[in-house]
């Protein structure tokens, strides 16, 4: 039971990360709630469509079907994050301006929404798919062990939404102005981090082969696969042995994030002849 | 044996003719050394190295939970495949931070796990979903 408990423990609480921050970041948008519901439900049916098709989708190009479809999903997240920060950069002043009254920004707001709704389904395919193929593996194996996995897996679930569910009221406890400057941050690093993932799942897919030793080992001093190791492994990418062409990316994506929330404000300082 | 034939070639300096021969001898020496050295290294190769399939790739099965070969030896510094083959009814994920591969392989089918060229060394791995059980280790040298 504590197997189980622990493996659907830190899958949710992967998930849980990605979402905790995206609802900090959307703190008094319309709607939100729906929006991120739609991504939870989304990804949920997804890893479930994903964990039972996993042979086959293993099996496509070339035995590397699996790797490929990920990254794929990783890029798909880290263009709609960037998305986002540069709407953010040029509406984020109104937001914070006028968060008691966001009626109007609504329609406006819907966009970026559309991008972290999918970035929370993103986030929940891929750490759900793994729980679902896991206690579906416990439970079709049955017998008397099968119940206390499943008691240990809902256990699991719950102790991560707790753990998402404080991270998100401590990051909403900080004053709107700080939290969006917070939240900007924290996602230009994620998205880094989900890039640097990308390319090293591509990597050990054997792709993209230049580059591919790691730089540096620092599974001594914290462990990849230890708790604290993943939600930083989440959070902002650490990984124990980066590859050289994970290093760049990862600070190529920060670059690139940073140069587009800047042209996107100074586009949105300017003065504009007619209403877009 | 560089270094020893340096130092032969380095004492004979006092006449340029011996000084030849000994390099030629030295030369010729070296290639039977190099040779011996291949040859007896390709022998030990097989007895070294976990065997690889028609492919090249080194296969693995997963029965019961557990990676059998789980010690599996490969050549520092060159690619390797490993092909997983899940005979057990369920998914497993083959996890390993140091190899830096993480893929689950469902019930009743294969995967194959791409390593980099690795630097001499041992590098764990587990079926993350029994990780009591399926536990194994490359062993690069």
């Amino acid at each position: 039971m504590i197997g189980a408990l622990i493996i659907v423990f830190r899958e949710v609480l992967e998930a849980g990360l990605v979402v905790g921050i995206v609802l900090a970041a959307t703190k008094g948008l319309a709607h939100r709630g729906l929006w991120v519901g739609f991504g939870v439900v989304g990804g949920t049916l997804g890893s479930a469509i994903v964990a039972l098709f996993a042979g086959q989708l293993s099996a496509l190009f070339e035995g590397t079907g699996q790797e490929l479809f990920n990254a794929a999903i990783l890029a798909v997240a880290v263009v709609m994050l960037a998305w986002h920060l540069s709407w953010m950069a040029s509406h984020g002043r109104e937001l914070t301006a006028e968060l008691k009254s966001v009626g109007r920004e609504v329609a406006a707001g819907r966009r970026p929404l559309t991008a972290l709704a999918v970035v929370v389904g993103v986030a929940v395919l891929r750490e759900g798919a793994e729980v679902v193929l896991f206690l579906y593996g416990i439970l079709a194996a049955g017998g008397t062990t099968a119940a206390s996995v499943a008691l240990g897996g809902l256990l699991g679930i719950a102790a991560g939404a707790g753990v998402s569910a404080a991270i998100y009221f401590g990051l909403t406890a900080i004053p709107v102005r700080h939290l969006f400057r917070l939240t900007t941050v924290l996602i230009a690093l994620l998205a880094a981090g989900l890039a640097a993932q990308c390319v090293g799942i591509l990597q050990s897919a054997g792709y993209m082969q230049s580059l591919s030793t790691p730089l540096w080992n620092t599974s001594g001093i914290l462990a990849e696969d230890s708790i604290a190791g993943r939600i930083l492994h989440t959070l902002i990418g650490y990984t124990d042995q980066p590859s050289g062409l994970q290093l760049l990316v990862y600070l190529g994506i920060i670059a690139l994030i940073v140069a587009l929330t800047r042209w996107s404000s100074y586009q949105a300082a300017q003065p504009r002849p007619r209403h877009p | 044996m560089n270094a020893h034939a340096g130092q032969c070639a380095g004492n004979f300096i006092n006449g340029f003719h011996f000084m030849a021969r000994s390099f030629i001898y030295a030369l010729i020496l070296l290639a039977i050394g190099a040779g011996g050295g291949a040859a007896i290294s390709a022998g030990a190769q097989n007895a070294k190295y976990t065997s690889a399939d028609a492919s090249g790739q080194i296969v693995v099965i997963l029965q019961n939970h557990a990676f059998s070969p789980a010690e599996i030896r490969v050549p520092a510094g060159k690619r390797v495949q490993i092909l997983v083959k899940n005979v057990d009814a369920t998914a497993e994920e083959f996890d390993s931070p140091a190899l830096k591969v993480e893929k689950v392989i469902g019930g009743g089918s294969e995967g194959v796990v791409r390593l980099r060229p690795l630097d001499p060394g041992s590098y764990p791995f587990t079926g993350e979903y029994h990780s009591d059980t399926a536990k194994g280790v490359v062993v690069a040298e």
